[in-house]
C-alpha cells in the first residue's frame, strides 16, 4: 500500500515525554495511515500508554510534534483532541460506573449534539428532536457491538468484558476518525478475545475508522493488524507490516530476552 | 514598627493554637484517609470532660488521665462504628461521616455536661511580659512551649518507636501494611487516640483561652485553612500552616480591619487559603496526587 | 399485583424516556398533585400549612439546588446557606428599591444573584477538587454572612439588621395569610422541580455525572469541564437563591443573616444524604424528615412524665440522634431514602411474587 504524506492520518515526530527526571518515551516517531490498524506493542513499561496518553491530550510531550489529518498540534488539551475526532478507551475502565449503558454510550455523543441546555431544559427548539435522534444513533452503535440486554444496567454492576465493550461503544459513539484502544482484551479469555477482534475488524472495516492500538497478545496483532510499531524501554524498535517486525532481531531479543 | 512586630509574634503565638488542632487532624488524615470533621467536637468533649471533672474536686492530673481515658474510649468506638463499616467508601462518604459524627460527639458533650460556659484557670497568668521592647503575653509562650513539646513527642513517637513506623506504613498503603502484618483497627485506636490526646491538649489551651463553651468545636472550622496551606498530609506544614494562618489573620484584623470593616477574621483565613490553593492545589507541603489514566 | 407493567409497552423513544414510564406512577403523581393543591387548601389548618408545609417544601428546593452541585456534579459544597441568603437579600432589596417590580420577577433575579455569586466561589473548582474545594464554599458561607451583616445598605439601613419582608402581591391579589404562601410556595417548587427533571436528565446532567464519576475520561470525551462545573455552581445558586427567598418571604416574613448560617448549610447538607445524593425525590423525603423528625421528638418527650427531659436535653439527643442517622444512612444505605423508597416500589412491582 503507498503511503504518500496525504493519507497518514497521525504523524508523530521525535516525541519525547518524562516525567520529573523518568523518561516515559524517548524520539518517537511514526506515522499512521488513514483507515489501517496499527498496534502499539512492547514489554510491560515501555511507554505504550504514556504514548498514547500523548496522543490523546492528557499529557504534554516536552519534545516533538503530532500531526492529526494534516494539521500540527503542539500542545493540545484532551477536550480538543476528542473535537478534532480521536476517541480512545482506557487501560483501567474509565467509565462513569454511577450511569447506565445508554447513559454512557450517550455522553460519547454528546460533542454531536446542537440543542444548548436551557432548550433541553424548558424541553423547546431542537431538543426533544435531537433526544431522538441521538438516542437513534446510540442504539446503533449498543447493537453493533450486541449490547442490547444490558442498556440499561448500572455500567458499575456489569462483568470486566462488558464493561470493556461498554467503553469501545462509547468512543464509538463519538463517531471518531480515529479510535485508540488502550489494552482492550486485556483480561479476557480465548472466546472473548476472539469477539473483540471481531468488533474491531468490524470497525475497521465496516465504519473506515483508523485504530491505533495497545496489545500485548502477539497472535492477536499478528492476525488483525496492518502494522505494527515496536517500543522498549521508551525507545522505538521496530516499525513495520507485523511478518517484518516478527523476524526483527531487535524485537526479538527485546522480547526473549537478553536484557532482561 | 515594634507595633507591626508585637501584632506578628501576637499572632504567630495564635497560630500556635491552630497548630494543636491541626496536627489532631493531620495524624488521622494520615491514618485513615479521612479528614476528622469531628476533631472540633473531640477537642470540646474532652475539655468539657476535663473542666467537669475539676469541678467536682478531682485533682488536676486524674482529671486529665480520666479524659484521656474517655478520648480512648471514643477512639475504640468511633474505629468500631464508624471506620470498619465504610472502610473502602469514598473519602468523601468518610468526611460525612466524621460530620454525623461530629454531631454525635457535640450533643454526647452537653448532654452529658451541660450547655454552660466553663472557665478554665491552668494556673497561668495573663500579665504580658516585656521582652525587647515589646509586650507579649505570658500565656501565649506558655501555649507555644506546649505545641513545641507535643510536637517533639509526636517526632519521637513517628520516628523512632516501632508503634511510629506501624503508623507511618498505613499512612503511606494500609493495604501493604495489611500484608506485612499489621493490625490496622490497632493503628487506628492509637491514632484516634493520640489524636484525642493532642485535642485534649489544645481543649485545655483554647479553654483557658475563651472558656470552655460550645463554641470550642469551630475551632475546627478554622484548621481546615490551616491544613489547606501546610498539605493534609503532613506535620510540618500544620505548623507552619498554623502560624501563617494565625499571623495573617492578626495582621489583617489590625491593618484592613480600620478600613473594610471588623470581624475581618472570619473569612479571612479561607480567602487566603483560596489563593494558596490556586497557585499550588496540594498545599505548601502537600504530597500531588497523580493521576493515573 | 396492581402496581405492574404487563400490558405497557413503549413504542417511541419519548415514551421511554418519561419519568415515570409505568402508568400507575403517572396517576400517582396527578393525583398527589391534585391533593396538594385543591384538597390541602381547604382542610389544612395554619398550623400545619405555615409550620410544616411550607418549610418542607422550600427546604425541598434547597435540597434540590445543592444536590445539583453535589449530588449529580459532584462538587462538595458548605456554602449552600450563603447562597440562600444572597437570593433573599437581593429579593428583598429589589422589592423595596423598585417599583413596581412583580414579586415573582424579583425572585427570580435573587436567583440570579444568587446564581452568579455561586458561580463565582465555583471558579476555583476549575483547579482544586474534592475535599479542598470544600474551602471555597466555606469562604463564599463566611464572607456572604460578614458581608451582608457589615454593609448596612443590603438590609436599607434598618436599626437592629432584621427586618421584616413585604406584602406578598402577585397580580394584586394578597398571598400573606398562610394559604396564600403555601400555594406560592407550592408552584414556583413544582415548577422549579420539573425544570430540574429536565435539567438533570438532558445532556448537561449527563455531564454532571460523568465529571463527577471520572473528570479525567470526561475531558478525553471532550466534555467541557469549565462551562459543565461553573453551569453547576450557577444553576445549584439559582435554586438556593430562589429558595432562600422563599424561606424569607414565605416562611419567616424576616429577612436576616442569621437564619442562613452554617448551621443551615449542614442541614441542607445532611437533607440530600438522607434524602439520597443524584436525585429528585431524595430531596422531598430528606426535608420531610429533617422538618418532621424535630416535632416527633418533642411529642415523644412530651409523653414522658413531665420534665424528665427538658428542652435543651431534647435538642442535645436531637443532634446526636442526628449524627447516628447520618452515619447509619452511610453505611447502610448510602442512595438515601429515594433508594429504600425505589426498592419499596420495586418489591411492589413484583406483589405477590418475591422475585
Amino acid at each position: 500500500m503507498t503511503q504518500t504524506a496525504a493519507t497518514h492520518l497521525l504523524e508523530l515526530d521525535n516525541i519525547s515525554l518524562s516525567f520529573k527526571g523518568v523518561k516515559a518515551v524517548t524520539g518517537i516517531s511514526f506515522r499512521v495511515a488513514a483507515g489501517e490498524i496499527c498496534a502499539l506493542i512492547g514489554p510491560n513499561g515501555a511507554g505504550k500508554s504514556s504514548l498514547l496518553n500523548v496522543i490523546s491530550g492528557v499529557y504534554q510531550p516536552q519534545e516533538g510534534r503530532i500531526r492529526f489529518d494534516n494539521r500540527e498540534r503542539r500542545r493540545m488539551r484532551a477536550h480538543d483532541v476528542a473535537v478534532r475526532g480521536v476517541a480512545r478507551t482506557f487501560q483501567n475502565i474509565a467509565l462513569f460506573k454511577g450511569m447506565s449503558v445508554l447513559d454512557n454510550v450517550l455522553t460519547g455523543r454528546h460533542l454531536k449534539r446542537r440543542s444548548t441546555w436551557i432548550e433541553q431544559t424548558l424541553r423547546v427548539g431542537r431538543a426533544a428532536a435531537e433526544d431522538d435522534s441521538q438516542r437513534e444513533a446510540a442504539e446503533r452503535v449498543i447493537a453493533f457491538l450486541h449490547l442490547q440486554p444490558w442498556r440499561d444496567a448500572l455500567v458499575g454492576t456489569l462483568p470486566y468484558g462488558l464493561q470493556k465493550r461498554v467503553e469501545l461503544a462509547r468512543a464509538l459513539a463519538a463517531e471518531p476518525r480515529l479510535l485508540l484502544l488502550d489494552e482492550p482484551m486485556a483480561g479476557m479469555n480465548a472466546d472473548e478475545k476472539q469477539q473483540m477482534s471481531r468488533f474491531i475488524i468490524d470497525i475497521n472495516r465496516e465504519l473506515g475508522t483508523t485504530v491505533l492500538l495497545i496489545e500485548h497478545d502477539i497472535g492477536v496483532v499478528m492476525n488483525i493488524s496492518d502494522h505494527v510499531v515496536v517500543l522498549d524501554y521508551g525507545r522505538k524498535i521496530g516499525d513495520g507490516s507485523p511478518e517484518a517486525v516478527r523476524k526483527s532481531p531487535e524485537v526479538i531479543s527485546a522480547y526473549l530476552g537478553t536484557r532482561h | 514598627m515594634e507595633f507591626f512586630f508585637e501584632v506578628l509574634i501576637g499572632g504567630l503565638l495564635a497560630g500556635v493554637m491552630y497548630d494543636l488542632v491541626a496536627i489532631g487532624f493531620v495524624l488521622i488524615y494520615k491514618a485513615s484517609g479521612v479528614f476528622n470533621f469531628a476533631q472540633g467536637a473531640m477537642v470540646l468533649f474532652s475539655a468539657l470532660t476535663f473542666v467537669s471533672l475539676l469541678e467536682r474536686g478531682v485533682p488536676f492530673w486524674l482529671a486529665f488521665l480520666i479524659s484521656l481515658a474517655a478520648m480512648l474510649l471514643i477512639a475504640v468506638a468511633v474505629e468500631r462504628v464508624v471506620l470498619r463499616p465504610l472502610v473502602n467508601r469514598s473519602p468523601i462518604t468518610l468526611f460525612m461521616a466524621t460530620l454525623g459524627l461530629s454531631y454525635v460527639i457535640e450533643g454526647f458533650a452537653q448532654a452529658l455536661w451541660g450547655a454552660q460556659v466553663h472557665g478554665l484557670d491552668l494556673g497561668i497568668s495573663d500579665e504580658p511580659l516585656e521582652l525587647g521592647g515589646m509586650l507579649l503575653s505570658q500565656f501565649d509562650i506558655f501555649a507555644a512551649l506546649t505545641a513545641a513539646s507535643l510536637v517533639a513527642l509526636l517526632s519521637w513517637l513517628f520516628n523512632k518507636t516501632r508503634l511510629g513506623l506501624a503508623l507511618r506504613a498505613v499512612a503511606d498503603d494500609p493495604l501493604a501494611a495489611l500484608a506485612v502484618g499489621i493490625r490496622l483497627q490497632r493503628v487506628w485506636v492509637v491514632v484516634w487516640t493520640v489524636a484525642g490526646f493532642v485535642g485534649l491538649v489544645a481543649g485545655l489551651l483554647w479553654g483557658a483561652r475563651l472558656g470552655v463553651q460550645f463554641s470550642l468545636s469551630l475551632v475546627v472550622l478554622k484548621a481546615l485553612p490551616v491544613l489547606i496551606i501546610g498539605g493534609f498530609t503532613s506535620i510540618s506544614g500544620a505548623i507552619v500552616g498554623g502560624l501563617i494562618i494565625g499571623a495573617s489573620e492578626k495582621l489583617a484584623e489590625v491593618y484592613l480591619g480600620p478600613i473594610i470593616g471588623s470581624g475581618i477574621e472570619n473569612w479571612f483565613p479561607y480567602g487566603l487559603a483560596l489563593l494558596f490553593l490556586l497557585v499550588r492545589p496540594a498545599g505548601l507541603f502537600g504530597e500531588r496526587a497523580i493521576e493515573r489514566v | 399485583m396492581f402496581y405492574r407493567e404487563a400490558g405497557q409497552f413503549n413504542t417511541r423513544y419519548a415514551e421511554d424516556r418519561r419519568s415515570f414510564p409505568l402508568r400507575q406512577d403517572r396517576h400517582g403523581l396527578a393525583a398527589l398533585l391534585a391533593v396538594a393543591f385543591v384538597v390541602v387548601p381547604w382542610v389544612g389548618n395554619d398550623y400545619w400549612l405555615s409550620a410544616i408545609l411550607i418549610p418542607f417544601l422550600v427546604l425541598s428546593l434547597a435540597g434540590l439546588g445543592l444536590n445539583l452541585l453535589t449530588g449529580y456534579a459532584g462538587q462538595l459544597s458548605l456554602g449552600s446557606a450563603a447562597f440562600m441568603a444572597v437570593g433573599a437579600f437581593a429579593t428583598y432589596n429589589l422589592e423595596v428599591r423598585v417599583d413596581g417590580l412583580p414579586l415573582l420577577i424579583s425572585i427570580a433575579l435573587g436567583g440570579l444573584a444568587a446564581a452568579l455569586v455561586s458561580a463565582l466561589f465555583g471558579l476555583p473548582s476549575l483547579r482544586i477538587k474534592g475535599f479542598y474545594l470544600l474551602v471555597s464554599t466555606l469562604a463564599a458561607q463566611f464572607f456572604v454572612g460578614w458581608a451582608l451583616t457589615r454593609f448596612g445598605w443590603f438590609s436599607n439601613d434598618s436599626a437592629s439588621g432584621v427586618i421584616s419582608a413585604p406584602r406578598l402581591d402577585i397580580f394584586g391579589v394578597n398571598l400573606d395569610a398562610p394559604v396564600g404562601r403555601y400555594l406560592l410556595t407550592l408552584t414556583v417548587v413544582v415548577a422549579l422541580f420539573w425544570l430540574g427533571k429536565n435539567l438533570v436528565r438532558s445532556e448537561l446532567g449527563r455531564q454532571w455525572m460523568a465529571v463527577r464519576d471520572m473528570d479525567t475520561a470526561a475531558a478525553v470525551i471532550g466534555i467541557p469541564l469549565a462551562k459543565t462545573k461553573l453551569l453547576a455552581f450557577a444553576l445549584s445558586g439559582f435554586y438556593l437563591g430562589v429558595a432562600g427567598a422563599l424561606w424569607a418571604f414565605a416562611y419567616l416574613g424576616t429577612v436576616e443573616p442569621h437564619g442562613f448560617d452554617l448551621s443551615r448549610s449542614f442541614q441542607i447538607l445532611f437533607i440530600i444524604i438522607i434524602g439520597g445524593l443524584g436525585s429528585l425525590s431524595g430531596n422531598f423525603l430528606g426535608a420531610a424528615f429533617i422538618v418532621l423528625f424535630p416535632v416527633l421528638l418533642s411529642n415523644l418527650a412530651s409523653l414522658l412524665p413531665g420534665g424528665l427531659i427538658d428542652a435543651g436535653q431534647l435538642e442535645n439527643l436531637q443532634k446526636m440522634f442526628f449524627g447516628a442517622l447520618i452515619i447509619l444512612f452511610l453505611i447502610k444505605e448510602p442512595e438515601g431514602l429515594a433508594r429504600l423508597w425505589q426498592g419499596f416500589r420495586e418489591r411492589a412491582r413484583r406483589w405477590p411474587l418475591r422475585y
